[in-house]
């Protein structure tokens, strides 16, 4: 078959790596390829210079035979290729059209761009209101904006930069139609994701990249999920395991927790009510920015609820902050590692003080023993195994996944009776996140209780015992993992309470 | 092509070394402005730097150096917290003030009692004086959310009215023939901040400024306080994840410097002033803050870069007076110091690529 894009023996090297290693990869129009690999694995070099954001070193693009070399998006675009980026460029005080318009070279009046929103909105069954202001759309809507974007321009090839990781189940079959409805037509879509079922259930072929090189290609209908996942990662993966531990009694509790929104996008907690028991993991879903942050912040004490309503071993403690939280046993880790969960610019040992002084005894009276810090950073390194040169060096300067590893460790080795941990696995690549999801489980079996806030489904039912959903701001009953449909999940996750009823 | 690329880590080599390439930078610029004043660049950098340490009268510039680089000294150190932690009190001139009108009215209130008590008094009331002028702007700011610069800043011009007002009329000196200003503090024994050691410069202020630089310096490196300070300026959300509740640290940074200030006000006006007076205030306050930022907010540094600057307090005297410099060509000698050191500030995080651009 004729391709449309062909990319030979691209390479693209940054000082100390090589991103991309003589990568050759064709694409026929109306095929929908694969793009796989583990983080850091040069996915994103290898579109950005599709894309024109990147400059390669040596090697040649063509499309329809023709040399293709884009010194810019701008170039790109006008060659016919168009990209969904994984993070949304979007403002949230103006609307649909509005936003659509900013990023178009000569953007028609809004009248006729509505009109037109409207009817490639209606040709791919992508629902969408023009006039909505973007602050008020859901993270699918918003997807839905910048594709709409990029079809406005009719390209030939879509790349798309994991576009599911903010879909309920339901969402990722609309977006599926769509992409099916596009390859139809005869625009190719270039797919990138780790998610291997998805991959399963909707791609032609993939390429599987592993250290910049490309290390296999495949039909994925004809192959297994974890034939492709070693191939990504390279060794033979192991399931996390555990024993069956019957839950204990309750540590944590939730009574109608309710907090008003402390951002202007922000969201209110509504009436959330759980009880978590001793030796339990409760898997905690929902499309993010549906009070994920805010929940973990009202269990960690950054934001302090109303008496009665936060319960610790039957112990109120809404009215204490992080510290006296800590020091009852309540540990978290929140989802942004840098800034949040761990200040950037400072080395791990401070980044061990951070919330390690109460609970590790790096404090007396006020003056803070650095040594101990030093000595409890190390531990988590090597627990851990965190891989930098040494506890002195800046939080910055690790690598996404070997942060996580650090500030998950960091929680763990300080025996929380109840842990809460937002995105434990964000941007980790496979075998850290298993190692993580594994010191998790293990924390459960030694009798501590566990919440898990995660938007990655296949996590929640690997680890998870019971599992609630987020849905503005408001928690579903939780329901045993155990036998649970993809269909209630996501069910639960757009909010349909109803199904619970038949479900007990 | 000229690029900036940023760096990894940030350089801590190039931490150290941007004031010394700032002064360097500011020697020559500054020269050039003082050549283009038609005055011999060379000769005015040896004035002002070289004069007043090794020259013919050194030995009564030398003290002054203690003098005008302590209160620089003891501002600065309490900026420096407020600045780490991203709490910017700019109003230190305002509080250096109202420090000296508390402290110098407590004393003359009990002119002419004789009591040892008198100049301790005198000095806690300076704390409160520059605490409660700094409290204004804290409290705006946690109760109401407003902008703490702006408030601190318009304060000095408050404070700069009172004090006019002051010594034109509640604290006027009753024997003073009508001239504007209060009673001489130098005369007054219970009331005067004297020389420890006659003919060093060494007064109670530069006791205070060393005990402070002390303080400042344990508390930044082994106490939790100091810790939240820096975890506050690195990363505010962190430091709400460690428990730091962040209007608490606005009250003792703003505090903190507002209670420095007022000492240094209180120990200036009962000492080397002498008197509260319309122009008693001298800029220093303004000045520590380019103190503050050339000695890196650490509190070694601040020492070094406050007698830096008294150097160019003094020296810029000697030049305004031996090579008829304008005093607004010393101030924007000065001034040069703080440009460049914030703009070569740059390099610490970014590191300079001259070639090709890798995209457009």
């Amino acid at each position: 078959m004729s391709s449309l894009l062909s990319l030979r023996n691209l390479t693209k090297a940054y000082p100390g790596v090589v991103a991309n290693d003589n990568v050759s990869l064709q694409i026929a129009p109306g095929e929908i390829h694969a793009l796989l690999g583990e983080n850091g694995a040069g996915k994103s070099t290898l579109v950005k210079m599709i894309y024109g954001l990147v400059k390669p070193d040596a090697g040649e693009m063509q499309i329809h035979g023709a040399p293709f070399a884009p010194v810019e998006p701008r170039a790109a675009r006008a060659a016919g290729v168009g990209m969904v980026f994984q993070h949304f460029s979007l403002f949230d005080a103006l609307s649909v059209a509005e936003n659509i318009a900013l990023g178009m070279e000569n953007a028609p009046r809004l009248r006729d761009l509505s009109r037109r929103i409207r009817e490639v909105s209606d040709t791919y069954g992508l629902p969408l209101a023009p006039d909505r202001i973007v602050g008020d759309l859901s993270a699918g809507e918003r997807q839905r904006v910048e594709i709409i974007r990029c079809l406005l321009q009719k390209p030939t090839l879509l790349i798309m930069d994991e576009p599911t990781s903010v879909l309920t189940p339901q969402e990722v079959e609309i977006l599926f139609e769509t992409l099916r409805k596009l390859s139809a037509e005869g625009t190719a879509i270039l797919y990138i994701s780790h998610k291997l079922e998805e991959i399963r259930a909707l791609c032609d072929t993939a390429t599987i990249l592993r250290l910049g090189k490309v290390v296999g290609e495949c039909i994925p209908r004809e192959t297994t999920a974890r034939d492709m996942a070693e191939m990504m990662v390279g060794k033979v993966l192991s399931t996390p395991s555990r024993a069956g531990v019957m839950p204990g009694p309750t540590m944590l509790s939730l009574h109608k927790l309710s907090l008003p929104s402390s951002t202007a996008f922000g969201l209110p907690l509504r009436e959330i009510s759980l009880e978590l028991r001793q030796g339990e993991i409760l898997g905690i879903g929902g499309v993010a920015g549906n009070g994920q942050d805010e929940l973990l912040a009202a269990l960690s004490g950054e934001i302090r609820a109303p008496a009665g309503m936060l319960h610790l071993k039957g112990q109120d403690i809404g009215g204490l902050g992080p510290n006296p939280r800590r020091v009852l046993g309540l540990l978290a880790a929140p989802e942004e590692r840098l800034g949040h969960a761990a200040a950037p610019g400072m080395s791990l040992t401070e980044n061990a003080m951070l919330t390690g002084a109460a609970r590790e005894g790096l404090e007396t009276g006020g003056f803070l023993n650095w040594q101990a810090a030093q000595g409890f950073a190390e531990n988590i390194i090597d627990a851990f195994d965190v891989r930098t040169p040494g506890a002195e060096n800046a939080a910055g300067s690790l690598s996404g996944g070997n942060l996580q590893k650090f500030v998950i460790g960091r929680e763990v080795l300080q025996r929380p009776e109840v842990l809460v941990v937002n995105q434990p696995t964000w941007g980790v690549d496979a075998s850290a996140a298993a190692a993580i999801r594994q010191a998790l489980l293990d924390l459960a079996e030694g009798g501590a209780a566990v919440i898990v806030i995660s938007q990655d489904l296949d996590e929640l039912m690997e680890i998870a015992d019971r599992f609630a959903a987020l849905n503005e701001g408001r928690l579903s009953a939780p329901q045993p993992t155990a036998g649970l449909s993809m269909e209630q999940i996501g069910l639960m996750m757009g909010g349909a309470h109803g199904m619970e009823v038949a479900h007990v | 092509m000229i690029r900036l690329e940023k760096r990894p880590q940030s350089s801590r080599a190039f931490a150290y070394l941007t004031p010394l390439f700032a002064v360097l930078a500011t020697f020559f610029f500054g020269g050039l402005l003082f050549a283009a004043l038609g005055k011999d660049p060379i000769q005015s950098i040896l004035t002002i730097f070289w004069e007043p340490l090794f020259g013919e009268f050194a030995f009564f510039y030398r003290p002054q150096l203690l003098i005008k680089g302590a209160p620089l000294v003891l501002i600065a150190i309490g900026l420096s917290l407020g600045f780490k932690a991203g709490i910017w009190n700019i109003g230190a001139e305002g509080q250096y003030i109202m420090g000296a009108f508390f402290g110098a009215g407590l004393g003359l209130a009990f002119y002419p009692a004789e009591s040892r008590l008198i100049f301790p008094g005198m000095v806690l009331a300076g704390a409160l004086g520059g605490w409660i002028w700094a409290m204004i702007p804290a409290v705006l700011k946690v109760r109401f959310g407003t902008n703490e610069i702006l408030v601190s800043l318009m304060l000095v011009y408050v404070a700069e009215q009172f004090l006019a007002s002051m010594s034109l009329g509640l604290l006027k000196n009753p024997e003073g023939f009508g001239f504007p200003g209060s009673r001489n503090l130098q005369q007054y024994d219970s009331a005067h901040n004297a020389e420890l050691i006659t003919g060093t410069g060494m007064h109670w202020g530069v006791v205070a400024a060393f005990i402070a630089v002390i303080f400042a310096y344990v508390l930044l490196s082994r106490h939790r306080l100091g810790f939240a300070v820096r975890v506050t300026g690195e990363a505010p959300r962190a430091a709400r994840f460690a428990g730091v509740n962040p209007s608490r640290l606005v009250l003792f940074c703003l505090g903190t410097s507002g209670v420095l200030a007022g000492l240094a006000g209180l120990f200036e006006v009962s000492g080397p002033a002498g008197q509260v007076s319309i122009d008693f205030n001298v800029g220093y306050g303004f000045t520590a803050i380019i103190v503050a930022f050339l000695g890196r907010l650490h509190p070694i540094g601040i020492v070094m870069a406050g007698l830096l600057m008294a150097l160019t307090y003094i020296g810029g005297d000697i030049a305004q007076s031996q090579l008829g410099l304008p005093a607004a060509a010393i101030q924007v000698f000065q001034g040069m110091l703080l440009f460049f050191l914030l703009a070569l500030d740059l390099f610490t995080n970014y590191r300079l690529r001259i070639g090709r651009a890798e995209t457009a």
